[in-house]
């Protein structure tokens, strides 16, 4: 048997959090997980950790400190400025190598799960995909990891008894955002890159911006959704206005997007992204099972439709049952009829 | 060149999916199966990788001997070859051993230029193995790729286009490498009745632990890190209330709502 021993797994201690950003800019998912971090190691009585690994990483450094971290590692060379798996795979090993926690924490974001699949098959631990909630067995001092699968149909527990670390990715905007805590003592560990340039697999030869929506949907708080029931491409321009009028985005169903009225990156489903925001607004679409699949854990979710027995309506805490044509206007006209105010 | 694509069956999404009340696992019986989407999309750009720059297409799936349908499919769609990862020793496998056993097929095969896999498949729903698989084969790992720009075999050069949050990446790879695609990247054909009739008839060959070059206990259940404890369907969604005065009367009240509750700040 493989499975280590007692006295092993006592040599792995403290909670990682895996800090991404882009840009400058750190994801707002690092700061939930460093929240989360922090209430599980007061329960095990452990301290928090980050990693950073970038190049000029300073700015970053300087804002995870206000988040109770206890220690920072952190890898900075030129050739880690942008994202790339295998060298910020070869840092991240070293750097859990040199700290060895007991359970380490990533968004599962885009950047965030193609990172996590490569790094716990390196390191040959569990990872447990795409967490909504994590606790602790407080007998056995483990990670419970609840997570849906099926579309969401399901949830499952998981745990990762005999590997250290226990690795779980955490969707974005689950886990509360923690206040800032200033002044608070914070050790960071500069460490050697161990990878190099010659890591760099992939050249990053163009970057084409999404030129129809400004906003990403994977990380909106507020999404207007369209379907097959907006007729034609024309008619997005309404779902553009009242996503802008609420800081949203725009999301389209299958039906929408195999039509060729909206590109693909705005598919929400089983084939297209999953998305949890705090409000979706469904108009034209009908609730298809596979559609369901990619919304039916947002916080809120408000149907139009003009079918009253479309099944949308079976997952919706508001609807109106109506044209959109007449709705969605009315809808913009007395937001914008509020604002102005 | 050679391409293994690895596609994985799942439950239809319209079957609704069954736990047994008794042990929590999930019931799979009975339930219709069909290729994950994501892997359909797999096995076309393999095929079309083959029309347009010629490669030997291989289609590996781990899984129960039902599994045989899904490879017949991908054969009829026009796939050269398929093998089948089966055995009592591969159940209860998690990613880690997903990743390990496919790992050690496609190196069997051996001179493979691309892996194709889906981004995720809709039962697991982790998108893991791809990126593991990559890992343990030492391949350039391309996640969320929504189109093959141009493939040099000579130079044993990749271009491809990547789907991220704000917009495409274009990058260049050398190859062997390891992609996962998303639906964008093409429109997966639908088999004639000559080549299904065709495929159905193909012998397909099944590979269990004795024919891979790895370790017992790096298979299945033993090898497989996670365990899942607890199965638990979520609360139903429940439908809430149905504004059904006037447009405007309606859309009045449910400003109204969201705005009080702070769901929407105007
Ligand atoms: C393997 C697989 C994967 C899939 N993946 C996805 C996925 O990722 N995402 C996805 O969305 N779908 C997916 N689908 C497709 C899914 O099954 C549905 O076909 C699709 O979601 C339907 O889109 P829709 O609701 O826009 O269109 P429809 O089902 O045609 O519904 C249109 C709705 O608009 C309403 N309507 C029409 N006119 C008006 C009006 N003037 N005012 C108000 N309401 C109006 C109608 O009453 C109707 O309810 C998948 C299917 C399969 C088989
Ligand atoms: C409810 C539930 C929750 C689970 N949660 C986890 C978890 O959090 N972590 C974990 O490690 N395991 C988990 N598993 C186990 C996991 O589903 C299996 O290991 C499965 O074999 C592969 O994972 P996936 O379905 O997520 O595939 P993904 O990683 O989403 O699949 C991506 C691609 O990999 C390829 N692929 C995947 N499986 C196969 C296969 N068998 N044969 C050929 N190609 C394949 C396909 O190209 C596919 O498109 C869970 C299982 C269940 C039932």
């Amino acid at each position: 048997e493989e499975k280590i021993q007692e006295s092993e797994k006592q040599n792995y201690r403290g909670i990682m959090v895996f800090i991404e950003h882009e840009l400058g800019k750190i994801h707002s998912v690092s700061f939930e997980l460093l929240g989360k971090a922090k209430k599980i190691a007061d329960e095990l009585k452990v301290p928090v950790y980050a990693m950073v690994i970038g190049d000029s990483i300073n700015e970053i450094i300087k804002e995870v400190k206000n988040y109770e971290v206890d220690v920072i590692y952190a890898v900075s060379a030129p050739w880690l400025y942008d994202y790339q798996t295998k060298p910020f795979i070869l840092e991240a090993e070293s750097i859990i190598k040199h700290s060895k926690p007991e359970i380490v924490l990533i968004g599962a974001t885009t950047l965030g799960r193609d990172f996590a699949g490569a790094l716990a098959t390196r390191l040959e631990t569990g990872l447990t995909a795409d967490c909504t909630e994590l606790s602790i067995d407080k007998e056995k001092g483990l990670l419970l990891q609840t997570r849906p699968a099926f579309g969401g149909n399901i949830m499952a527990t998981i745990i990762c008894p005999y590997k250290r670390p226990q690795m779980a990715t955490v969707r974005p905007k689950v886990m509360p955002m923690p206040h800032k805590v200033f002044g608070k003592d914070c050790r960071i560990i500069q460490l050697q890159p161990v990878s190099g340039p010659k890591d760099l697999d992939l050249e990053i030869v163009d970057f084409l911006p999404d030129t129809v929506g400004k906003v990403n949907i994977a990380e909106a708080d507020i999404i207007v959704s369209g379907g097959r029931g907006m007729k034609g491409p024309e008619n997005f321009h309404m779902l553009f206005e009242l996503a802008e009028l609420l800081g949203g985005a725009v999301g389209a169903s299958r039906a929408a997007v195999d039509s060729g009225w909206i590109p693909y990156a705005h598919q929400v489903g089983q084939t297209g992204r999953t998305v949890r925001p705090k409000l979706y607004i469904a108009c034209g679409i009908s609730g298809a099972i596979q559609h369901l699949a990619g919304m039916q854990t947002s916080e809120v979710i408000v149907a139009i439709n003009k079918d009253p027995e479309a099944p949308i309506f079976k997952v919706a805490n508001y609807g109106i049952v109506g044209d959109l044509f007449k709705v969605v206007p009315e809808i913009i006209k007395q937001i914008k009829e509020k604002k102005g105010k | 060149m050679r391409v293994v694509v690895c596609i994985k069956q799942v439950p239809s999404t319209d079957a609704k999916v069954k736990m047994d009340p008794v042990k929590g696992t999930l019931i799979r019986e009975g339930v219709e199966s069909i290729i994950n989407p994501f892997d359909e999309y797999a096995i076309e750009e393999g095929i079309r990788i083959k029309e347009k720059f010629g490669a030997e297409v291989i289609v590996i799936s781990m899984g129960p001997p039902q599994a045989k349908e899904a490879l017949k499919t991908a054969l009829a769609m026009g796939a050269d070859k398929a093998i089948l990862l089966s055995d009592k020793a591969f159940a209860g496998s998690d990613t880690l051993a997903t990743s390990y056993t496919l790992s050690l097929a496609i190196k069997k095969i051996k001179d493979v230029d691309i892996v194709i896999c889906g981004k995720q498949a809709t039962d697991g729903d982790t998108a893991q193995v791809g990126p593991g698989l990559a890992q343990r084969l030492n391949f350039s790992q391309i996640t969320y790729v929504s189109k093959i720009r141009h493939i040099n075999i000579e130079d044993k050069e990749l271009v491809v286009e990547r789907l991220l949050d704000n917009g495409t990446q274009v990058v260049r790879t050398k190859m062997p490498a390891l992609l996962t695609v998303v639906k964008d990247i093409n429109q997966p054909r639908i088999p004639n009745v000559f080549s299904i009739k065709k495929a159905a008839k193909a012998e397909i060959p099944v590979w269990g632990p004795q024919d891979l070059d790895g370790e017992k206990n790096k298979f299945g259940f033993d090898g497989s890190p996670t365990q899942v404890i607890k199965i638990f369907t979520p609360p139903p969604r429940e439908g809430g209330k149905i504004f059904d005065k006037d447009v405007k009367e309606s859309v009045k009240e449910l400003i109204e709502i969201l705005s009080t509750k702070g769901i929407i700040k105007i």
